[in-house]
């Protein structure tokens, strides 16, 4: 993502909080994990996240759990001949020395079938869980609905 | 039929034209955002979420902001929602002179999870107008854009829809003025609507 586009959505998000809270799990280090809040439980709600890996071999995200939702998934953002649509995504690859983002438009988990409607302010936990590094539970904000991404001083590196 | 030379060439550069015509065809046929030809007025006459009527000379003298969109759509759509309220804070004084517009390809299901409670928790400027079958796919093709209906078995309902994801901006008069492109920044946004009001 572009620094100005970066710089443009922390304008939005006052304070730093649990969205800047960082896990690790093997070469894995996880950072800004959010949601946005929603309207009621009824409709799906969005988890985002980045992944850093600092190893020498690639590792790739293959599933998320969490108890905010019944059937969270893995999803991709893409727009093909100027149409947007979601499908599936069985992995998002994380290679090495990279860092790699759920962010809107992209990759994001699709939290369906929400157990509670997301308030913001919030947090739930989610567990990640990848090929190699295996399993690794985190805490997700929820932050606003217009919210564009956590307001966090190491952010955007 | 016997041909002069003449009508040999002009039949022949005839049917490089229909050829070179053909060929263009095949290239532009994929793409549907509208292209930067003619301008054109799209129109729409849509139900709002209390059943009222509303159509695209009812904004006469106003530009609209119209996304085509789904309520149940967790990524595209809220982004581009929140940008548009972001536009519609800081147009400030001038806020008047724009009115947004969230036309739902999904009507049938945004009307039962409710449309003005989502397009108010955005911004209380954002009109959500959801027809039916014919009605959507007339505003949708006199914008020139596409939408479908995707089955999932794994997505809510057992579907999903796809759609073009682009903002449009329509001046007072009914002409379709440009398009903002999926994740273009407010502060661009806004600074394009300053400039023509
Ligand atoms: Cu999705």
């Amino acid at each position: 993502m572009k620094p100005t586009i970066l710089s443009a959505f922390f304008a939005l998000t006052a304070f730093p909080a649990l969205a800047c809270e960082s896990f690790t799990v093997g070469d894995l280090t996880i950072d800004h994990a959010w949601s946005r809040a929603t309207i009621g439980a009824d409709r799906p709600g969005v988890f985002y996240v980045e992944i850093t890996n600092a190893g020498a071999s690639d590792d790739a995200l293959i599933g998320i759990a969490t108890p905010a939702a019944g059937m969270p998934m893995l999803h991709e953002t893409t727009v093909t001949d100027g149409v947007a649509s979601m499908p599936h995504a069985m992995s998002v690859p994380v290679p090495a020395g990279q860092t790699v983002q759920l962010a809107p438009g992209g990759y994001h988990g699709m939290l369906m079938g929400l157990t509670i409607a997301l308030k913001e302010g919030d947090s739930f936990p989610a567990t990640l869980t990848f090929q190699s590094a295996g399993d690794v539970t985190i805490n997700v904000e929820v932050l606003s609905l217009r919210a564009e991404g956590p307001d966090c001083a190491h952010a955007g590196q | 039929m016997r041909l002069t030379g003449l009508q040999k060439i002009l039949w022949a550069a005839a049917g490089l034209a229909l050829l070179g015509y053909g060929a263009l065809l095949l290239v532009a046929e994929p793409t549907p955002a509208p292209l930067a030809e003619a301008p054109f007025r799209p129109n729409f006459t849509l139900p709002d979420a209390d059943g009222r009527l509303r159509s695209s000379a009812d904004f006469a003298g106003k530009h609209t902001l119209v996304f085509f969109g789904f309520t149940n759509c967790p990524d595209v759509c809220p982004t581009t929602l929140a940008e548009v309220a972001q536009v519609m804070d800081d147009l400030g004084d001038q806020a008047g002179q724009v009115q947004p517009l969230f036309i739902s390809v999904d009507p049938e299901r945004d009307r039962r999870l409710g449309l003005s409670e989502f397009t108010t928790a955005f911004h209380p400027s954002i009109l959500g107008l959801a027809g039916d079958a014919a009605q959507t796919r007339a505003a949708a093709d006199s914008f020139r854009i596409h939408f479908s209906r995707e089955d999932d078995a794994a997505a809510p309902d057992g579907y999903s829809m796809s759609h073009s994801p682009a903002l449009y901006l329509i001046g007072p008069e009914g002409d379709w003025l440009r398009q903002f492109t999926y994740g273009t920044p407010a502060p661009e946004i806004l600074a394009d609507l300053q400039s023509r009001l």
